[in-house]
């Protein structure tokens, strides 16, 4: 079978393959995978539409500039190697509203849409306050043996696994 | 050489760009941009995600390490802020169950026509921002724990082999057992 058409490919050649890429990221380019910052640029960046060249006075915007940089273009990278990959393998789909949640939430797609907004504004704000999301701290932070991305990434599964246990685990 | 690249800024873009859809495709092909594997990995049911950042820790801890010792590029390891980063961790990990994607993987679920994760990103891009505005009335609160980079082998006085090594053989454990166990 052709692997770039199936869906699904071993976890282990999976990671073995982002660990690959984490090295690429330090050789080539001097920088450590991450997807979070692009997140605060890219509100910087529609900040600075409207508020005009004084938002990247605040504090900061001083430390992540409001500008396409390194890591924004490997944020929009994920996307589409992600469409490339599920249209190869032809798992490309429109979803509203996944399985699990409509287990627990009903197949409303406005309280989905909701639902994913609210935990978007969570992970961003979280993330920012981290310093890293589970690429940036959990996967590039923890193999350079970096001690608070260690930490981060316990604590972004023990946040994570109580949630999901107390809204999609009925306890 | 390689220094000369990392000035070469258009290079670089075009480079954060190509490693970026290595990722998402791996990303897909993990069935990491998938809502229902990730919020079953947070319900203990399906252990897929942990395997992939498991197997990807060991290999960039060996290589990164690689890297630094033979090769110019440094570490570059974030600073131990243990009180952002706790307070901060359990936010994400609430926003990781209810979004049941993270900042890498929602990017890729909408590239897969995920419509609910063009939400997650929205609410992430406005989370952002809310902390980009609320941040100089946290600077105590950032700054207040900041030990600096700091890594575990500096931490614990040892050469940085030996943990990659001890950390290899738990995670590798952690894995094969899992596996024993069925998941």
């Amino acid at each position: 079978m052709n692997p770039l058409t199936s869906e699904l490919w071993s976890p282990y050649l999976v990671g073995f393959g982002i660990g690959v890429l984490v090295w690429v990221g330090f050789l080539l380019s001097n920088k450590a995978i991450g997807c979070s910052t692009a997140y605060a640029r890219s509100f910087g960046m529609l900040e600075k539409l409207v508020g005009g060249k004084e938002v990247e006075d605040k504090p900061y915007y001083k430390k992540f500039v409001p500008k396409i940089d390194w890591e924004w273009m490997l944020v929009l990278g994920v996307v589409i190697g992600a469409l490339i990959s599920s249209i190869l393998s032809g798992s490309f789909k429109v979803e509203t509203v996944p399985q699990v949640w409509d287990r627990t939430f009903g197949s409303s797609p406005i309280l989905r849409l909701v639902g994913a907004f609210i935990g978007g504004l969570l992970l961003g704000f979280g993330a920012r306050m981290a310093g890293g999301c589970t690429s940036g701290h959990g996967i590039s932070g923890t193999s350079q043996l970096s001690l608070g991305s260690w930490l981060a990434f316990i604590f972004f599964f023990v946040g994570g696994i109580l949630t999901a246990l107390l809204i999609y685990g009925g306890i | 050489m390689l220094e000369e690249l990392y000035d070469e800024k258009k290079k670089q873009l075009i480079l954060g760009f190509l490693i970026g859809v290595g990722f998402g495709f791996l990303l897909d092909k993990g069935g990491a941009t998938d809502f229902n594997i990730i919020v079953n990995q947070l319900l203990l049911k399906d252990f897929t995600v942990l395997k992939i950042i498991f197997t990807a820790v060991i290999t960039g801890m060996v290589g990164v390490h690689l890297i630094v010792r033979y090769m110019s590029p440094e570490l570059q390891p974030k600073p131990f802020r243990w009180k952002p980063i706790i307070i901060g961790g359990l936010i994400f990990g609430a926003g990781f169950a209810i979004l049941g994607l993270c900042p890498g993987t929602a990017a890729g679920a909408m590239g897969t026509g995920a419509v609910h994760a063009i939400f997650g990103v929205i609410g992430m891009l406005v989370g952002a921002g809310i902390f980009a505005s609320v941040y100089p009335h946290m600077s105590d609160f950032m700054s207040e724990s900041d030990k600096g980079t700091v890594t575990i082998p500096d931490l614990l006085g040892v050469n940085a082999w030996w943990i990659v090594l001890i950390f290899s053989i738990i995670l590798a454990a952690v894995m094969y057992l899992l596996e024993i166990y069925g998941f």
